[in-house]
């Protein structure tokens, strides 16, 4: 029902129990919040979004007070003005004073609001917070004397992830985020997915940098550099750079990267390809032989250190398989180190992924072969936009390059794996085709790839039902908790950290607008439908691959390069 | 005991006429040692007479009468008189009036005993004597009752403080106790209830002054299977200790105001939100409500009425914050004590979401009063807008201190002048500070003002919950209010922006202004100046825009004390000094040398050897060294220093 | 120790989190305490993670998180105390002791804590004493009055 309201002394109209900030936004009225996340309930932390409005004595939250009918509201009137500069000073006199060295300059959102208020002196000045700097992650850092406390991180942790590892410590000024007592990260529970660092507003948190790393190693002639990208990477970068993607920017992605100085480059999507074949191999050995316990996959890397440590139980169902960015690493640090006749010492393998875990699972022990790391340093897109600007190199103006052999292209099943229930589609296509010998209707697949949290689908392969289930984010954990406590068999589960998959990944471009996310998929789903090859089976690299590499080098035709173990954490729960 | 529990039940709680029976009403009398046949000794018993030294007293009277074979009642019963009389002492012989004794620590006790019992009074100790009809009067003895400290009070909510044994429930039963609740269970409905109260006018006394039944009346009409009723016991504000009197004191009829509210609004479950560290009056009031259940009046379908109810007691695990009430029910769930935005208002959805209905003890304890004697008698008193009474903790520099009741509408100056009886050692008042660390000062110029919501919001000046603190020349405002300030920064809970920075930051400028100034250089000072231009900035905003009470109301001792005593606050910053000879940093120390006999007392226990001389000559004191701590000028025999 | 936590819990329901508060009341009753342990149980107990837990008791000023000395000292900061001058009192046991409020001196001896109004305005400044109440306490009193504490508990 619409209702009438008063503001800036103009007439607008506004949905009958909206907030007031909704009400504003809808009539295309913005004013400054902070504390404030999309599809969350507000918090009332910040004060920024506080409207003046008659009848109140105070100033009243936006985010909070629902309108009523000729309600009258002034956005900007020189007390609310006052008050948001006066709260950002405040912010600031807490702050240290460090932009340039930061890593969210030009790109941060206090910086932003100071700018929009016209801070121009020190006016409030104090004692700053002792900083403790915490770095113990191989993917997140925290600073924590840039923490503004709007609990965003808090929440999301709680809220979204689900493995609570963050939480507020003391009370007034002392207040700080923080893990269970107080320690560092690599005693926490904390599975490194990220998602903390998409929506901190300012430096406070944010990722682990191995530019400076790749940096240098990239100035060592006598190391070979050899990088890997997941096959939404150039849509990442694309909007990291603010340039225009079409079907074909893979190609120029390759092109900057050669041009960066690297030697060969690879795609992941390949190594995803052979993740997809392994597993349905896998699955049907397990249908053949009608085992009880499901097949879940463990390409995400956050998801598997959460089931290391709260739900042990299931380790021995996830699948050892690697994840794509390791296979395609191992392979590059044995087959293709040995078709270049080099020491896998003598490689520098860098992988680009929009996943901030990946920098976590690349270090794990697991992961290495005779003490050499599969890969020696992850980037996220983000970064790879950082370098691609310090390098200098002009996207728009550059040719269209290929791959390199023998890991240059992909199916359309592996960029797909990218969105949440894609991997489990790509999966049981490759089972359909193998069995029926021709390509599944997609509409089979409908309810694996949009909704809630949880989804289940059944299958029918021939004669055999698959049962599989999807879980979107860890909030869909419980449901399948109690699916499998009730004593639902499922033949293939997927658990995906980041909601929607990694589309939605923290290595990926802050979200500005909130319409990426949907772009992204776009993209995604775009490839799967207009791509010629559109699974591993079909794709001629993987069957190169197989055929002609992985069966001539004997050390590797038993694939268990590809495999890796997990066992129970003991961290604070 | 468990002939007079089953005799009090049934002729007097369940008793369905409102007058009881002629042979009740004697053995009503008994118990309420109006008759008596032997002496009974009454001892002021809460924690302000135990720091004063009660419970030492009490077994020099116990074993006084031991040793002397005296037979004699010895009663602990809870704070009635001026807290400069603890221990409190009453005597009362058979057939005469009650005799008061003031400050009987357990050495006084022999001479006194020896006395009373001989008919011999000690007239040093003497604080007067209790008028009551049927009682032969003291000959030359004053009353009680025409001290201004009694005389000007009206004791309502306190009347029975100090009159009966808190720790016996049959005591406040045969005084009328708990049949009003019997009564409101069997013969009103709920809503009923609610509109006795709204009828009375009662507001509620934790500083806001929304109206009580209106409150109840919200949660009543809120669709729920369950609600709650929350007592906030907390009091956790520098100098107010009038619910822990209370507590300590009557405890009972606090357990009785709990049930009544709690039928109103149709909530089975009531929790006490009770204070950290007060050990005594947990343990008087946990009595009280096993006692209450014991005797069927909490429990499953109370005496047969359909109406269950149960009380329980939770500790509050230390923050300030924890009084603002969605903080509290975040604090009972489980939760970081945190408030919540509002709306939803917790008669909506507050503890775990069900409607809940927060009041404050002095609120409560009026209701039994008020279902008692009828919503008429209560407007009686008070003014119209205001009816009723407000209890205050008087402490400070007056002469006399303690827990007070006045009827609305009285004047700030009577409870100053009559009551707490002046400034004490002759000086001069300066102000009175009302309602805490969220309050205002009052000056001379406005001693007129009257107890009363209306007049005092108009006047901009917050009643708060019942502090009254009085202050003298020789207090520091800019000291003062830095005090609070420090409270309220450590009471802030960090969840909004204006609160928990601008609480640390307004008291780092405010210490900053109190520093030492040699120690600054010039970079500092204008630092200094920036900080304070920004206080009053600061201060608006944060009253403007915190979240919850804390934030808004923490910024006001500064503004009030800013609004009254600029010039002071302006000698602080300007001339660096201070007027009360309170700020160290800003105090000079100097020996004079006439009066100085060079006997190296001070120097010997200056803490920063700032005080140099040879023996029998003059000392002087390096200025520089000097961190004003006065220990020095304390010391000083022969007044040869001197403080500017 | 464990024993102790456990006939605790058994006087509540698990999984409850409105409990949560009275259970770590009564764990630092007992202990003196809220151990890193004794934290960890109570997460997994109530079923929230030890980061909730550990946020929750460092909110709040009762929990201590590390053991109490064998010599408490309560200095009432209320305002009538302060008028009479607490602050010095609080700054000297400060300096005689080396800490701040929630913290123990090395040798386990003292710890001290600053609490708001203890009821006795008329006899400020108060400090209590292991319990026992100690009235119009000065500053200059306070050396001599911790080295005698300090020896009577050294030589015990």
């Amino acid at each position: 029902m619409l209702i009438t309201i008063q503001v800036n002394n103009k007439k607008l109209k506004a949905e009958k129990g909206d907030t007031i900030l909704s009400a504003l936004y809808s009539n295309g009225i913005v004013i400054p919040t902070l504390c404030r996340m999309k599809d969350f309930t507000p918090a009332g932390a910040c004060r920024m979004c506080v409207v003046e409005v008659e009848g109140h004595d105070r100033l009243v939250t936006a985010c909070s007070q629902p309108v009523e009918e000729w309600m009258k509201i002034w956005t900007h009137s020189p007390r609310v003005i006052n008050a948001r500069k006066t709260i950002v000073e405040l912010l600031l006199s807490n702050h240290p004073d460090d932009c340039l060295y930061c890593d969210r300059n030009l790109n941060c959102e206090l910086q932003r609001l100071s700018e929009e208020l016209n801070v121009r002196e020190k006016r409030i000045r104090g004692k700053k917070i002792k900083s403790r700097l915490d770095q113990s992650s191989p993917a997140i850092v925290r600073e924590l004397s840039k923490c503004i406390l709007c609990g965003r991180c808090v929440r999301i942790c709680e809220e979204i992830i689900t493995s609570t590892s963050l939480d507020f410590i003391n009370k007034g000024m002392q207040t700080h985020v923080g893990t269970a007592l107080d320690r560092d990260f690599n005693f926490s529970s904390c599975i490194h997915c990220g998602q903390c660092v998409l929506v901190c507003p300012t430096g406070a948190l944010h990722e682990k940098h191995n530019i400076t790393e790749v940096q240098e190693y990239l100035n060592k002639s006598a190391i070979t550099k050899i990088i890997q990208y997941s096959p939404i990477v150039p849509a990442g970068l694309a909007e990291a750079l603010g340039v225009k993607y079409n079907k074909e920017f893979d190609k120029i992605v390759n092109a900057v990267l050669r041009k960066i100085g690297f030697d060969k480059v690879f795609t992941t999507g390949t190594g995803t390809d052979i993740c997809i074949k392994e597993l349905s191999d896998r699955l049907s050995e397990r249908i053949k032989n009608r085992e009880e316990s499901p097949l879940i996959i463990s390409a995400c890397p956050a998801w598997v250190k959460y089931a290391e440590q709260f739900l042990p139980s299931l380790i021995p169902q996830l699948s050892t398989l690697k994840s794509p960015q390791q296979i395609t690493g191992v392979l590059i640090k044995t087959l293709v180190a040995g078709q270049a006749g080099l020491k896998p010492e003598q490689i520098f393998s860098v992988s680009v992924t929009p996943c901030m875990a990946m920098k976590f699972e690349a270090r794990r022990e697991g992961m290495t072969r005779k003490g050499i790391s599969d890969v020696d340093s992850v980037l996220t897109v983000r970064e790879l936009a950082r370098l691609i600007k310090l390098y200098g190199i002009d996207v728009a103006n550059i040719g269209y390059e290929p791959a390199d052999e023998p890991m240059e292209g992909r199916s359309s099943s592996a960029a797909l794996a990218e969105v949440s229930g894609g991997m489990t589609e790509g999966i049981i296509r490759s089972l359909y085709f193998m069995k029926v010998n021709k390509d599944a209707d997609k509409q089979v697949f409908k309810k694996l790839r949009s909704g809630n949290s949880f989804r289940e689908a059944v299958i029918k392969i021939g004669e055999t039902e698959v049962k599989t289930a999807i879980v979107d984010g860890l909030t869909g954990l419980d449901k399948l908790k109690s699916s499998l406590a009730s004593g639902i068999k499922y033949d293939l589960v997927e658990v995906m950290t980041c909601p929607g998959g990694c589309v939605r990944g923290a290595g990926m471009p802050f979200l500005k607008s909130g319409d990426e996310i949907k772009n992204r998929i776009k993209v995604v789903l775009q490839a799967d439908e207009t791509e010629a090859v559109n699974l591993p089976c079909k794709s001629p690299v993987l069957l190169n691959l197989y055929e002609k590499y992985l069966t001539s080098a004997k050390e590797i035709s038993d694939r268990k390069i590809f495999y890796t173990h997990f066992e129970k954490r003991n961290v604070l729960l | 005991m468990e002939d007079l529990k089953k005799f009090l039940v049934e002729k007097v709680l369940t008793f369905e006429s409102d007058t009881l029976l002629p042979e009740t009403e004697k053995k009503l009398q008994q118990i309420r040692r109006e008759k008596i046949s032997t002496p009974v000794i009454y001892l002021a018993s809460g924690t302000g007479s135990i720091i004063a030294g009660s419970e030492k007293t009490f077994l020099a009277i116990r074993s006084y009468l031991d040793d002397n074979g005296t037979v004699s009642d010895l009663v602990r019963v809870g704070c009635s008189g001026p807290a400069n009389f603890e221990p409190f002492l009453c005597i009362q012989l058979p057939g005469k009036n009650k005799l008061f004794f003031r400050n009987i620590t357990e050495e006084k006790v022999e001479p006194l005993l020896n006395g009373i019992f001989h008919n011999d009074i000690n007239e040093e100790d003497l604080a007067g004597q209790k008028g009551t009809r049927g009682f032969e009067m003291w000959p030359g003895i004053p009353f009680l009752e025409e001290l201004p400290f009694f005389s000007r009070q009206k004791r309502v909510v306190l009347e029975n403080c100090g009159c009966y044994d808190p720790e016996n429930i049959d005591e406040y039963i045969a005084r009328g106790g708990f049949r009003a609740f019997v009564k409101a269970i069997r013969h009103y409905t709920f809503e009923e209830v609610c509109t006795i109260v709204e009828k009375s006018g009662l507001r509620g006394r934790s500083g806001g002054g929304y109206p009580a039944g209106l409150k109840w009346k919200q949660a009543l009409n809120t669709g729920s299977s369950s609600r709650y009723l929350i007592c906030n016991a907390k009091e956790s504000d520098p100098g107010a200790f009038t619910d822990r009197t209370i507590l300590e004191s009557d405890p009972h009829r606090l357990v009785e105001g709990i049930a009544i509210a709690s039928y109103a609004i149709g909530a089975s479950s009531a929790l006490i939100f009770l204070r950290y560290g007060s050990e005594h009056a947990r343990f008087r009031i946990q009595k009280a409500i096993d006692n209450a259940r014991e005797y069927g009046l909490l429990g499953h379908n109370i005496f047969q009425s359909g109406y269950n109810l149960d009380i329980e007691i939770r500790i509050e695990p230390g923050a300030f914050v924890c009084g603002e009430e969605t903080a509290l029910i975040s604090s009972l769930e489980g939760k970081r004590g945190m408030p919540k935005l509002k709306p939803p208002y917790p008669t909506t959805a507050g503890l775990f979401g069900k409607p809940t209905v927060i009041n404050n003890v002095e609120t409560l304890m009026n209701v039994p009063l008020i279902m008692q004697n009828g919503p008429e008698w209560y407007r009686s008193l008070g003014t119209e807008k205001s009816p009723g009474t407000k209890v205050f903790a008087i402490t400070g520099k007056c002469r006399i201190t303690g827990v007070v009741e006045v009827e609305m509408g009285t004047e700030i100056k009577t409870i100053l002048e009559d009551i707490a009886d002046g400034i004490k050692e002759g000086k001069e008042f300066k102000a009175i500070q009302l309602g805490g660390a969220s309050g205002s000062f009052i000056t001379s110029d406005n001693l007129d003002i009257t107890i009363d919501y209306e007049v005092m919001k108009e006047k901009n000046i917050s009643m708060g919950a019942g502090g009254f603190v009085v202050v003298d020349e020789n207090t520091c405002m800019v000291d003062l209010v830095r005090y609070y300030m420090e409270f309220m920064r450590h009471g802030s809970c960090g969840k909004c922006i204006p609160c928990r920075e601008g609480t640390g930051r307004m008291l780092e400028i405010l210490e900053g202004v109190i520093r030492k100034p040699s120690n600054d250089d010039s970079g500092t000072t204008l630092e200094r100046f920036k900080g304070v231009m920004q206080l009053e900035n600061i201060a608006s905003v944060m009253k403007d825009t915190s979240l919850c009470g804390l934030g808004q109301t923490a910024p006001n001792p500064f503004i009030s004390a800013l609004k009254n005593f600029r010039e002071e606050f302006e000698e602080h910053i300007f001339d660096r000094k201070c007027r009360a000879n309170i700020c160290r940093g800003l105090r000079t120390f100097s020996i004079d040398v006439d009066k100085c006999t060079g006997c190296t007392a001070c120097a010997s226990k200056c803490p920063v050897n700032a005080i140099y001389g040879t023996r029998l000559q003059p000392f002087f004191i390096v200025v520089e060294k000097c961190t004003g701590c006065g220990i020095c000028f304390d010391i000083c025999k022969f007044s040869a220093i001197t403080v500017k | 120790m464990s024993t102790d936590i456990e006939s605790i819990f058994k006087k509540y329901k698990q999984g409850r989190r409105e409990y949560l508060i009275p259970l770590l009341q009564e764990i630092q009753n007992d202990l003196g305490y809220l151990s890193e342990e004794a934290i960890v149980r109570v997460g997994s107990f109530v079923g929230l993670s030890t980061t909730k837990i550990y946020g929750l008791a460092t909110f709040y000023d009762q929990f201590r998180f590390v053991p109490s000395g064998k010599v408490q000292i309560k200095i009432c900061h209320g305002t009538s105390c302060f008028l009479n001058g607490s602050q010095s009192v609080t700054d000297k046991i400060k300096e005689e002791t080396g800490i701040i409020p929630g913290q123990t001196t090395r040798d386990g001896i003292f710890s001290y804590e600053i609490v708001t109004c203890m009821g006795g305005c008329n006899n400020g400044p108060l400090i209590s004493i292991n319990g026992e109440y100690h009235t119009g306490v000065k500053a200059e009193q306070l050396p001599d009055l911790i080295r005698k504490l300090r020896f009577i508990i050294e030589n015990d």
